[in-house]
């Protein structure tokens, strides 16, 4: 199998290659257009600034394609953000693949959420083996509230998706590759969608 | 429900693990690759290593180090020691680091926190503190504790928050090494004044030392050395003891 991790300068993306290393499944990190849709699997990794991410996606010129892809695609982090058409993360345009907004946790709860927290209402192959109540790694300051693509939810200062899917496109909140077994069961299951 | 963290940390010389009292007195106490193997077995979330090598190789030697870490682990983990650059960050992130913790570049270029938290997010950066209590006051100190500031740590975390620190890990130098619990008023008192996580370090012990930091200190995390390498404590049982004092932990 053919899998990329989008390269825009995501910052940890080893740990997500090693991941997959462990799965038994090469990786390549790249951002050619030609190479990314004709890949079996995408992965669209995330972590730190909005804006800089989105800049980072125009001037490599994925803007436009991510949203064509017609395999299997996993935002994490922020590339699950990314996925919806707006973040309040400094009032910027995501990919607009999905409805909705993404919104700031409020002052009453430390921001980041950063830790372990645990699924719940979970209803996808994506969850396969994987039952209510584990934990997986988490670290945002921002949220996707639900929707009607939520797959998945938990609750900080309030309930909120942790997964969502609409067609090929999923998107996880959580950090799968720093999730320990949980993780692991979570990216195996993507892998065979 | 999000849950308190348990984090052993690792201090690193020369390629091995390493722990001392007070700062002092520097005892071998394993390879940091098998020993944080074992502690994500017994259920470790997360992971600090902090790397008190002083040579010129330093960077070398601790990126390779990190790359290998990464390979064998699948939770978080922290690399702190001697960072004092956005490049020093890069090459760590880039090896396979989640976390870097700065400590004394912060305190001497402030600015340092904003660019790092520019570029790669809050998430990624520790703040790290190490205070002594003198004369009732908090007082931050440089260089494992051979330098005094005029800083206090209670200004110097709302200061670091401000400018983009993720999380402070603050060091008791009182406690450190004691194993007579965390500095648990002390790390109320910050808790109030800050709104992003506060890992607590020095003085666990006991069981009961973690109990009463997640109580009476309210940390969202404890961090311990000595009593996880020596398997005085096993992360498993303490976490069981843990969810039996109603403390939310990951089983």
């Amino acid at each position: 199998m053919n899998v990329v991790i989008i390269d825009y300068d995501a910052g940890n993306v080893q740990s997500l290659k090693f991941a997959l290393d462990k799965l038994g499944v090469d990786s390549i990190l790249t951002k050619d257009r030609e190479l990314i849709s004709k890949s079996d699997k995408v992965i669209f990794p995330g972590q730190g600034a909005a804006k800089n991410a989105m800049n980072k996606l125009h001037v490599n010129d994925l803007v436009d394609l991510i949203p064509k892809l017609k395999q299997p695609v996993l935002g994490i982090c922020l590339g699950m953000q990314l996925l919806f058409e707006k973040t309040e993360e400094g009032n910027v345009n995501g990919l607009g693949i999905i409805k909705g907004y993404v919104k700031k946790f409020s002052e009453k709860v430390k921001v980041p959420q950063m830790g372990w927290n645990t699924l719940e209402n979970l209803e996808s192959k994506l969850f396969n083996n994987i039952n209510e109540g584990e934990y997986m790694y988490l670290v945002h300051s921002y949220y996707v509230p639900i929707v009607p693509e939520t797959i998945g939810i938990s609750e900080y200062d309030l309930k909120y998706s942790i997964a969502v899917k609409k067609n090929n496109f999923y998107g996880v909140q959580f950090h799968p590759e720093k999730s320990s077994f949980s993780g692991n069961k979570l990216l195996n299951n993507f892998l065979k969608l | 429900m999000l849950t308190k963290r348990i984090i052993p940390c690792l201090d690193i010389k020369n390629g091995r693990t390493v722990k001392g009292v007070n700062f002092l007195n520097l005892k071998d106490a394993g390879d940091p690759i098998e020993l944080a193997v074992k502690h994500v077995d017994d259920g470790a979330d997360e992971l600090v290593f902090l790397d008190i090598t002083a040579t010129e190789q330093k960077r070398k030697t601790l990126s390779r180090l990190v790359y290998n870490i990464a390979s064998k682990i699948n939770i978080p983990f922290t690399v702190g020691g001697g960072i004092s650059s956005i490049s020093d960050v890069d090459i760590l992130l880039k090896n396979g680091a989640d976390k870097v913790s700065v400590n004394s570049s912060a305190i001497k270029n402030p600015n340092l926190i904003n660019e790092i938290s520019e570029k790669y997010g809050s998430q990624c950066l520790v703040i790290a503190i190490d205070a002594k209590k003198v004369n009732s006051n908090w007082i931050v100190h440089l260089m494992g504790g051979k330098t005094i500031t005029e800083l206090n740590l209670f200004d110097w975390a709302i200061e670091a928050e401000k400018r983009g620190a993720g999380e402070i890990l603050f060091t008791s130098m009182n406690n450190d090494g004691t194993k007579d619990g965390y500095a648990n008023k002390a790390l109320l008192r910050l808790s109030k004044l800050i709104n992003i996580p506060i890992i607590a370090s020095g003085g666990a012990g006991e069981i009961y030392h973690f109990i009463d930091v997640f109580k009476q200190g309210k940390a969202d995390a404890a961090l311990a050395a000595s009593v996880f390498h020596y398997n005085e404590i096993s992360i498993n049982e303490l976490k069981k003891k843990l969810k039996a004092e109603k403390i939310n932990v990951r089983l």
